[in-house]
């Protein structure tokens, strides 16, 4: 029987325990181990590498571009390879770093912030994991292979479609976006379900952490914005491969259909980026400054309200097409009002802040880098709501200043931020804070010198995505600047790589709450266990670890021979079922390689998907096959009500 | 709309002004439906200035009365048991300032969209510009047939007269984009859209593409030459009239040149035979100020270097280069040179 209890056994009890947990929870040893790893944390840990990966590639594909661009009539790169990097660099950041990365690390942190032994449905986890991944290195194979798309990160049609863009190079995108789009649903499925079954015993809905919060918001944003873009590409890959017509305006089809079918995704995705971030800053600003946020609610009620209104306002990028005016000015409106909930935010933290004692470690200075250049780039969002104004500056580089702004200041920042923040959690050590200093100045002021002048360039006239640009249209002293502030950008990231290298062995021993945090992933050993709890948590308030009665229990009574967990309910997590989760199985892997063979074989025959099912439903059999020996165990421990 | 000018705005005129001519330049307005946007960018800047002023402010004046800590530091959890009404009083008042900031930016902005959707349309001149991978046709119409005429590149607008253009596009979707006089529009296959601008200062702007359309989007630009109305009305004339047929040997030998190689395959010339509709109309090109789409100056040099080696001016072009002896080519450049 599952029961509460205050946690009276003895310390070799205990320990015996931990022992067996360990085995039990721990993904098995060697290569077929390394394959077969199911653990939440193993595959979180390889996601969070595996975007960063890609973060690096896409800004030395940035910086490529800054070189070329640093003088005018430059020829570093010509057009064709220029496409391709400034189409790489997007997709890269958008579709293979900014939103994995909050996946990522929410599948770490999710399930520690709640109690929980594990993230649900570990092998669908492990599964995503390598889909994202074999996703990521086609489409790098492609771009090494000089295939790589060349159309843009949003491959606006009839340029992405088969009579403008002949070849394979968008259809790897298109496909690219398939991929994406299965990792990051499952992981939506997954982080929903985590968050709603299984928290801790007592953590009520209104004390699930703030960024628990934001997890649950941006994972329910993915279920209803990716299917927009699936759609979009499935399309854009049937007209490209098999001849259908759907953005053909030649023959009834609709180039601005493609807009918007992209754009209800792509400006949500926006907020898939920018949620999880408000969520890091919850937390870090807590912790540093000695106190709960203020407003639990408010910051609540503003994240879902900024969930809902992200599918209000796509058609701001499209107040140059010829849509009715009257239809522009009610996306300007509803375009204006996302500043609102951000805004409520926003006064929050200060507030928070202004009561706070604070401890100026390099976490709050990210987070406080966030203020400054979130909030310019929120008001330059502001500016491009409006239809008129964006008229001038839509497609210029004041776009790409604004949309920099808001997504390093709104998501890079925070990141890093809370990589500093909870790097002693993954590794069980600190990062080095003198590093960590360098490594955010030279960002912030590396960064406002790129960006800063883009703003400018805009108005004086640079449109964005051009491979150069001629002499004597007062543009290169900005453009020069831009290419310093970039250097200084990778500067400071090479610190950070560094400073991870570098603490990963040396840095400061952490133990379990280095910080003096209050939210229950500190009230573990650092790294924690495989079964991350020895004994998991009762939960008795928003911030468990800081208040007198915060873990006034523990659960114990669960099986620790083998994964067996407490599934609570949904609003008030009273302890609900008891089931066993999956052991490791390489069959994720296997399924995930069936998988990809088959999309990446539709590239370049329909007839893969026919053929290419073969693998792949034998992959999902041997997966779910049931166990005699597991099934026989199941139904002994059951218990009837 | 009179505002006060932000703090940086020296900063941003000083950006504006360092441009040399012809300016694209949004802050440089230059016809009503620019000066529109430019005064509604003017209140905006203050508006948003103020905020993010204020907002740092704030933040700075936290970070300063707030007392230290370390990780060692009792938390303070009494706010979890006690409401706090200061802070409450203190957060609502900030919303409630940045809504009713919003308000006023929402309802400045509907007012600019109507002002720029009733500029007075009178006596308009009517132009369907199509946009091709990387040019721009333009047609000049009018209600007599005899009057219409066709140019690329390089257009001349009445100063003080509306000017109505359809935007067409024959193959991607492309963006017309003349900074000093309006904001943009998309051109885009299968639709046809309309912008209604007018220049209300003579002067030579410069215009891009603003969608990305594939290889050359960079070098895909225009001139637009805003001039007294009857000096616009002489060029239109000049630019009905068919290239003329008194030509020397030399320039004669030069037409035999354009018709006998590919030239002839893409291009018009009025009144020579040539009638091709795959480029540009070059019946007055040697009128024009750029080539290859405001990518070149008009020059015999650079014309030389156009036709013998596009992909090298402009790599992608859809223009071939043409394989011509040193004597086809001064005869060709003697010919085109003609073309005023």
């Amino acid at each position: 029987m599952t029961t509460i209890t205050t946690p009276t056994s003895t310390p070799a009890g205990q320990r015996d325990s931990a022992r067996r947990l360990e085995e039990t929870w721990r993904d098995p040893p060697g290569l077929y181990g390394w394959f077969a790893a199911i653990n939440h944390k193993t595959i979180a840990v390889r996601f969070m590498l595996t975007t960063f990966g890609f973060f690096v590639a896409g800004g030395v594909l940035a910086l490529i571009m800054r070189l070329q661009l640093a003088r005018p009539e430059n020829n570093l790169v010509g057009p064709d390879f220029y496409n391709q990097l400034f189409t790489m660099h997007g997709t890269t950041m958008m579709f293979l770093f900014a939103v994995p990365v909050m996946q990522a690390v929410g599948s770490y942190l999710v399930p520690l912030m709640l109690g929980a032994r594990s993230l649900a449905f570990p092998r669908m986890n492990a599964f995503a994991y390598w889909i994202f991944l074999f996703g990521g290195l086609m489409l790098y194979a492609a771009f090494l292979l000089d295939i790589g798309p060349d159309a843009g990160w949003f491959a606006y049609v009839p340029l992405a479609g088969p009579d403008y863009s002949p070849g394979k190079r968008v259809d790897f995108w298109a496909q690219l976006i398939t991929f994406t789009e299965l990792s990051g649903l499952l992981e939506a499925v997954i982080l929903i379900t985590t968050i709603f079954k299984m928290r801790a015993p007592g953590m009520t809905l209104n004390r699930m952490p703030l960024y628990v919060w934001t997890m649950l918001v941006t994972s329910f944003m993915v279920l209803f914005a990716m299917p927009s873009v699936m759609l979009a590409s499935t399309a854009l890959i049937t007209d490209r491969l098999v001849g259908t017509h759907f953005y053909n305006p030649a023959e009834g089809g609709d180039a601005l259909l493609w807009q918007h079918l992209f754009w209800f995704f792509g400006h949500p995705e926006v907020y898939l980026i920018f949620i999880p971030p408000l969520g890091f800053m919850s937390s870090i600003i807590a912790t540093f400054s000695r106190r709960p946020v203020y407003g639990y609610p408010a910051m609540v009620l503003a994240v879902i309200a900024t969930a809902f209104l992200a599918f209000g306002l796509w058609v701001h990028h499209m107040y140059a097409t010829n849509i009715p005016e009257l239809g522009k000015s009610f996306f300007t409106a509803s375009s204006a009002m996302i500043a609102i909930p951000t805004a409520i935010q926003i006064f929050c933290w200060i507030a928070t802040l202004w009561t706070g004692r604070l401890n100026f470690k390099t976490p709050l200075l990210f987070a406080l880098g966030f203020f400054f250049i979130l909030t310019l780039g929120g008001l330059t969002g502001v500016i491009l709501a409006s239809v008129a104004l964006d008229l001038q500056v839509h497609d210029t580089y004041f776009v790409v200043a604004h949309l920099h702004y808001v997504l390093i200041g709104g998501a890079v920042f925070p990141l890093f931020g809370a990589f500093y923040y909870w790097f002693p959690k993954f590794t069980g050590r600190l990062l080095g804070e003198t590093l960590g200093k360098w490594n955010f100045w030279l960002f912030f002021i590396g960064f406002n010198v790129s960006f800063f002048p883009m703003h400018l360039l805009g108005l004086a006239g640079m449109p964005r995505r051009v491979w150069t640009y001629p002499a004597g249209m007062g543009w290169d002293q900005m453009n020069l600047a831009a290419t310093v502030g970039g250097v200084m950008i990778a500067a400071s990231v090479l610190l950070f790589i560094i400073n991870v290298l570098k603490s990963r062995r040396h840095g400061v021993p952490a133990g379990p709450n280095p910080w003096g945090a209050g939210t229950l992933e500190w009230g573990t050993d650092s790294p924690p266990p495989a079964g991350n709890f020895v004994a998991p948590p009762v939960c008795g308030g928003r911030y468990p670890l800081w208040e007198p009665d915060g873990v006034p229990a523990h659960v114990t009574g669960l099986a620790d021979d083998r994964r067996e967990i407490l599934v609570t309910t949904l609003m008030d997590a009273v302890p609900d079922l008891r089931p066993t989760m999956p052991s490791p199985s390489i069959w994720p892997f296997l399924s995930a390689i069936a998988v990809t063979i088959l999309f990446i074989g539709s590239i370049f025959t329909p007839w893969a998907v026919v053929w290419g099912a073969v693998p792949v439903a034998i992959g999902l059999t041997l997966w779910f096959w049931p166990r005699k020996k597991e099934t026989r165990r199941n139904v002994v421990s059951e218990v009837h009500p | 709309m009179t505002m006060k000018a932000p703090f940086f705005l020296p900063f941003l005129l000083h950006a504006a002004t360092a441009a040399a001519a012809p300016s694209q330049n949004a802050l440089r307005p230059a016809g009503i439906q620019a000066e529109r946007i430019h005064d509604l960018w003017l209140l905006t800047v203050a508006i948003c200035s103020l905020v993010f002023v204020a907002v740092l402010v704030a933040l700075l004046l936290a970070l300063w009365r707030s007392g230290r800590s370390d990780a060692t530091t009792a938390p303070d959890v009494a706010s979890l048991a006690a409401p706090e009404p200061k802070l409450k009083r203190s957060v609502l008042l900030a919303v409630g300032a940045s809504i009713a900031l919003l308000f006023v930016l929402i309802v400045a902005d509907f007012q600019t969209d109507r002002l720029l959707g009733r500029m007075p349309l009178s006596d308009a001149v009517h132009i369907e510009v199509t946009a091709h991978q990387w040019w721009w046709e333009a047609r000049y119409n009018d209600p007599e047939p005899g009057k219409i005429f066709n140019t690329a590149n390089e257009l001349h607008i009445p100063v003080g007269r509306p000017v109505i253009m359809t935007l067409k596009s024959s193959d991607v979707i492309h963006t017309f984009w003349l900074p000093n006089l309006h904001g943009k529009k998309d051109m885009i296959p299968g639709r046809t859209s309309l912008i209604r601008l007018r220049a209300d200062q003579a002067g030579t702007y410069r215009g891009q593409c603003a969608e990305f359309c594939g290889l050359e989007h960079a070098m895909m630009a225009f001139l637009v030459t805003a001039e007294p109305n009857d000096r616009y009305e002489a060029w239109a004339d000049a630019q009905r009239r068919e290239a003329s047929n008194v030509l020397s040997a030399r320039e004669s030998r030069g037409r035999q040149v354009f018709m006998e190689r590919s030239c002839v395959m893409c291009h018009t010339v009025q009144g020579s035979g040539a009638n091709a509709v795959f480029g540009p109309d070059l019946t007055h090109v040697a009128s024009r100020q750029t080539l290859a789409s405001g990518v070149l100056p008009n020059n015999r040099q650079q014309m030389a270097a156009w036709v013998t080696q596009p992909q090298k001016v402009k790599p992608g072009t859809n223009m071939p280069a043409t394989a011509l002896s040193g004597e086809e080519l001064e005869a060709l450049l003697d010919y085109l040179g003609t073309l005023k």
